[in-house]
């Protein structure tokens, strides 16, 4: 069953580099990081490549295949012909430590500054009753494996490096959609999505949901819905009058 | 070269070593977590069942004492009794304070955590969230960090002042100071750089072995790097003879062999056939069960809807019972075309229902071997899951015989004894992870001044030798044949002459691998990474082959051919794994497993404890329950 | 303590590839389309304003409901008003026309489709955009996209009034085909209204305690469901709105002349 396929893929430290062409063995059921791994055992042993669990649950092997941000163990070769040439790169959003390996540090950076689950400090530990139709929406967002694919096609850093600074990407806005949602979580999160990590900057093109390995609803569950959250703090004067009114 | 001072240095950010660094830093320690892998990847997340503990939520006739039982039978009454009673006393506290750090379980109808069966726990005790308890788990305990590091800010404007991720980074030795642990040396897989810490305390959370299998549900770290460290230091590895095989991993297509093919698939209907087409499973049911099991499959059909009148079906026995009859079946002849067994589910629900109950499987098969699960049956056949053995630790502190040694979770040994409950793994992170990073942080504060690092050169000169050497083994090929020789003769089925042969090809393939050469440059480079990671599945695999020898009975995880039958005098006995410094040679010797305490012992009914103990522990059951200790439970 | 920091990394950069995209799939189809679907739209929507036929009893082309002039002939007001006098020489469709095209321009998924199709910002997913700065929605004048709520609810009166002609004709000529395609239409319209991103965060999207607002609960629960398909109910209505529009004003300009027409 086995045949040989013809690989390109991206070889270099630091971003400097080139597409080298490899043809290499592939057999029945195989994912595209099985080509790799058998690329590092016969023809390139320094080959980099991260990845875990080869199974879609610890997102480490994420890539671009044929231009398309992927996870290599989850991108079997029969999607593709015989004929044809697959090109294998690194992410483009971040910037290359080697081969197909980068570096990520972008990613626990904007983690760290958002701030952390906040809840009320009366509650004592198994003393939390929540409902599950209230857990779920965030339940969702924290199938999350962090491979990072979002941030890496979301056209906003992925093609304005100067917008880094200002915009956590969608994992991080969807952190804050998590926690805003959560039935504990007493921290004011909303201006600061808007000011701080950058929301205004999506403009819900809805690549990151196009490449989410776990099919979480990103820009409709998370993204738009923090939007309107926002809106209601910052832009919508019914909402704000209303709040007026009610608090006093 | 990089010098980095930390109190305490946690290896491995999985649940334990996260756990551990968490409390540690709670304490004021300034820490360290070193892991192969990013930050939050760590084979943790491959769990899917739960979290047991006995919370009581879903049925409060459950408690501590129900938990601890569960968990002796299931490891056959070789655990440390001790773990196995922190464990369970504590188990419920470690998942409450995941809730207050963040994580969102299942909910019950009254908004408690939910909680679910699982195989050998007598109530509902598994916290879980669906499928992805693990990742849940993990992604909990890395906020947490997080929010610790933030708290640090706010106070010193470092985040990580107090505790600090070293991520893409190989711990390669621990070093000395005489005794005690004084540092460890490593690289950033990055740069290939070196680093040292300088530490008093070291926590060991590295995890299994698995990648000394072929066939196996772990993923690449599971290279036993803490088992190998540990012994290197001058530490015990107990119980290394019990691998825990989960009887249903994926065996084709070859890429994905060994994926775990979750236990709630039998659960719910789903049986094994063989290639003749018969439910094999009816004619593997042991003695000890045979009145817990269905004879007919119309009665174990029965039990699906109503399980208070039938008995339930043989494909729901224990793991390492499943995972041999498959094995058995396969070796008959009677495999199916890719070498396991066949495990239907279509047949047996409406492709709704399956859809339903199985999403993650079916989109498992679906994506990964093109198999749609509600029309034709799976391909199954058991896989390398766990390590029961490890670090010999006290249960209380988690601590290692050499000072300043601590280890937790899966690195460490003797909690699950012979074979582990499904669900307690994750509960195990969480309970001995807080144990060890307080007992580091304790054995810190008990210092009356640092050890001093030594042996550094040793260390730069061992992991820098593969790039040195021009030409030699492709690592590679040693690490596929370490593999296969595991597999096929210390496997699930053991014979001493199979053993012994293994011990044989460990033998040459030391030899092999301290010649392999790695082509290319330092900076991440996988080849040089293997041929450093091999050092230590070699010597996990002599220990795991030699106490495999040694072990003549069949209990648990630990199956011999020639041995068949579970023997009372062996409980008592535990292996013990140790090595020179230069890990030249595995030496095993026994040593006697103390007995349980009174108040623990008794517990437990008569007849269950006469199936297991010697007629010399059932005098000490005997006295016990006649004792001062009985007589008060008597006036109470 | 002394620490010494990690010799600074060697220079570290994206991978140096000069080519905009790798992807080898027709990646410009889907924005080609969009875009032709669009500009069709937005041409048919210029015509169709300057159009004069916009009403044959009991028919009122929607581009053109409600009829608020008193340029509109006496059965097209609705409901009989006029609040705009002689003075008021424009088409009347001007009057309402921004309700509907606020809603739209400033809708979730349209902002998608022509941020990608004519913006092409991106143009499709891992498809370098062309510009050289990028906001988003940050600043003047997109922030504005934020009154999307409110556009909301001008297209609920219009969905209702859409649906009040339709019944009209309902009752006025039960066996005409144009009134089956404005009752479609309407049901479409006020489908798509619905299944709007503000409507779910009005309806419980902005509780954190659903378990509290059982009824608000289930409205969202229902409004998600649409919600998952408002991509098709904005095209789907979008044809519907141009094909009721353009029959009927057939009809008004005599073309289409069948007895059940």
């Amino acid at each position: 069953m086995g045949y040989k396929a013809k690989f390109r893929v991206w070889r270099g430290e630091g971003g400097d580099g080139k597409l080298e062409d490899f043809t290499v063995e592939v057999n029945e059921g195989e994912v595209v990081l099985d080509v790799i791994h058998r690329l590092q055992a016969t023809q390139a042993p320094d080959l980099a490549v991260r990845w875990n669990c080869k199974a879609g649950k610890c997102g480490s092997c994420s890539m671009e295949i044929n231009g398309k941000p992927r996870l290599g163990c989850m991108t079997r070769m029969s999607t593709f012909e015989e004929s044809d040439t697959i090109t294998v790169t690194p992410m483009r959003t971040f910037p290359v430590i080697k081969d197909l390996v980068c570096d990520v540090s972008f990613n626990y950076q904007k983690a760290r500054e958002i701030p952390s689950f906040t809840p009320p400090s009366d509650v004592r530990p198994g003393e939390y009753r929540m409902q599950q139709i209230d857990v779920e929406r965030s339940q969702e967002f924290r199938k999350c494996i962090e491979c990072f694919m979002c941030n890496n096609v979301c056209h906003v850093i992925r093609d304005h490096e100067e917008n880094k600074t200002n915009f956590a990407g969608p994992r991080f806005l969807m952190r804050i959609a998590e926690l805003d949602m959560h039935p504990y979580d007493v921290a004011d999160r909303k201006d600061a999505a808007q000011e701080e990590h950058g929301l205004g900057y999506c403009n819900i093109t809805k690549c990151c949901t196009e490449v989410c390995p776990e099919h979480i609803k990103i820009t409709d569950n998370a993204l738009i819905p923090m939007k309107e959250r926002v809106v209601d703090r910052k832009y919508d004067p019914l909402v704000w009058l209303g709040n007026k009114i009610f608090r006093r | 070269m990089e010098r980095h001072e930390y109190d305490v240095v946690v290896i491995g950010a999985g649940g334990a070593g996260l756990r551990a660094a968490i409390e540690a830093r709670q304490q004021g320690k300034r820490t360290a977590i070193v892991c192969k892998s990013l930050f939050g990847k760590a084979h943790t997340v491959m769990a899917e069942g739960g979290a047991a503990a006995a919370m009581g939520n879903v049925n409060p006739d459950d408690n501590w004492m129900v938990h601890f039982r569960d968990t002796m039978r299931g490891g056959k009454f070789l655990n440390n009794w001790r773990m196995a009673e922190l464990h369970a006393k504590e188990a419920p506290d470690r998942v409450w304070e995941l809730e207050a750090w963040g994580a969102l379980f299942d909910r019950t109808r009254d908004g408690k955590i939910s909680q679910r069966n699982f195989g050998g726990h007598e109530y509902p005790r598994l916290a879980h969230v669906g499928d992805r308890t693990g990742l849940e788990l993990i992604r909990t305990l890395q906020q947490r960090v997080v929010a610790l590091q933030q708290e640090d800010y706010a106070l010193h404007g470092d985040y990580e002042a107090y505790i600090k991720v070293f991520a893409e980074c190989t711990v390669t030795r621990l070093l000395k100071d005489g005794d005690a642990i004084s540092g460890a040396f490593g690289y950033w897989r990055e740069t290939g750089k070196f680093i040292l810490f300088d530490t008093p305390a070291v926590v060991l959370a590295t995890g299994g072995i698995g990648k000394s299998y072929v066939v196996t549900s772990n993923s690449w770290e599971y290279t036993g790097d803490g088992h190998a460290l540990a012994l290197l230091a001058g530490a015990n590895l107990i119980n290394m003879e019990f691998i825990q095989f989960h009887p249903t991993g994926m065996v084709w297509p070859p890429s994905v062999r060994g994926i775990l093919v979750t236990e709630s698939v039998r659960g719910d209907g789903g049986v094994l056939r063989n290639s003749l087409g018969e439910r094999f499973m009816f004619n593997y049911v042991p003695d000890v069960f045979k009145d817990k099991y269905a004879t007919s499959e119309e009665e174990g059909d029965r039990w699906y809807t109503d399980q208070a009148n039938n008995r339930r079906p043989p494909e729901l026995l224990p793991r390492d019972e499943v995972a041999r009859a498959i094995n058995s079946e396969v070796k008959a002849g009677r495999g199916s075309p890719q070498g396991g067994v066949f495990l239907d589910v279509s047949s047996r629900l409406p492709a709704a229902e399956i859809i339903k109950r199985l999403p993650s499987m079916h989109h498992q098969f679906k994506e990964l071997a093109d198999v749609d699960i509600t029309k034709e049956p799976m391909q199954v056949g058991p896989t390398c899951h766990y390590i029961m053995g490890g670090v010999e630790v006290d249960a209380d502190t988690g601590a290692a015989s050499v000072p300043g040694l601590f280890a937790a979770g899966e690195v460490s040994g003797g909690m699950h004894g012979s074979n582990r409950l499904g669900g307690n793994s994750l509960s195990d992170l969480l309970v001995f992870g807080r144990r060890a990073g307080a007992g580091a942080a304790a054995y810190v504060d008990g210092l009356a001044k640092r050890p001093v690092v030594t042996g550094v050169e040793e260390a730069m000169a061992e992991a820098v030798a593969p790039l040195e050497r021009a030409s030699g083994e492709n690592p590679y090929d040693v690490h596929h044949e370490l593999q296969r020789t595991m597999n096929e003769l210390v496997g699930i089925i053991r014979k001493s002459a199979e053993i012994e042969e293994a011990l044989d090809v460990v033998e040459k393939l030391k030899e092999r691998a301290k010649n392999t050469a790695s082509t290319g440059g330092k900076i991440y480079n996988p080849g040089w990474h293997l041929a450093i990671d091999l050092r230590n599945m070699l010597l996990v695999s002599e220990c795991v082959a030699k106490a495999a020898l040694l072990r003549e009975e069949s209990r648990g995880g630990h199956t011999r051919d020639d041995y068949p039958v579970m023997s009372a005098g062996w409980r008592r006995k535990l292996l013990v794994c140790s090595t020179p410094p230069d890990g030249a040679e595995v030496t095993v010797v026994e040593r006697e497993q103390p007995s349980m305490r009174d108040d623990l012992l008794t517990l437990f009914d008569r007849g269950e404890l006469a199936k297991y103990l010697t007629e010399e522990e059932m005098a000490e059951y005997d006295a016990a329950l006649a004792g001062p200790l009985a007589a008060q439970k008597r006036e109470s | 303590m002394t620490q010494t920091t990690a010799e600074s990394p060697a220079r570290k950069q994206r991978a140096q590839l000069k080519v905009r995209t790798l992807r080898t799939d027709r990646w410009w189809l889907a924005p080609a389309l969009t875009f032709a679907g669009l500009m069709a739209f937005l041409i048919y929507g210029f015509w169709a304003t300057f159009d004069a036929s916009y009403f044959v009893d009991p028919y009122i082309a929607p581009f053109s409901s409600p009829c608020l002039a008193t340029s509109c002939p006496e059965g097209a007001r609705f409901l009989g008003l006029a609040p705009f006098g002689d003075w008021y020489g424009l088409p009347p469709g001007l009057l309402i026309l921004g309700l509907p095209a606020g809603f739209r321009v400033t809708c979730y998924y349209y902002r998608k489709s022509y941020y990608r199709s004519f913006w092409l910002s991106p143009p499709a997913c891992a498809v370098a955009e062309p510009h050289k700065k990028y906001t988003g929605e940050t600043r003047l004048p997109l922030i504005i996209q934020n009154v999307h709520r409110y556009f909301f609810y001008g297209a609920i009166v219009i969905g209702a009034i859409l649906t009040y002609d339709a019944i009209l004709a309902l009752i006025h000529k039960p066996g005409g085909l144009g009134t089956w395609i404005l009752l479609v239409n309407a049901g479409l319209i006020v489908a798509y209204t619905l299944s709007c991103h503000s409507c779910r965060h009005i309806t419980a999207g902005r509780l954190n305690h659903f378990s509290k607002h059982p009824l608000r609960y289930r409205a969202w629960t229902f409004i998600s469901k649409l919600n998952a398909k408002h991509q098709q109910l904005a095209w789907a209505s979008m044809f519907s709105v141009m094909i009721a529009d353009f029959y009927v004003r057939l009809v008004a300009k005599g073309v289409i002349t069948f007895p059940y027409a």
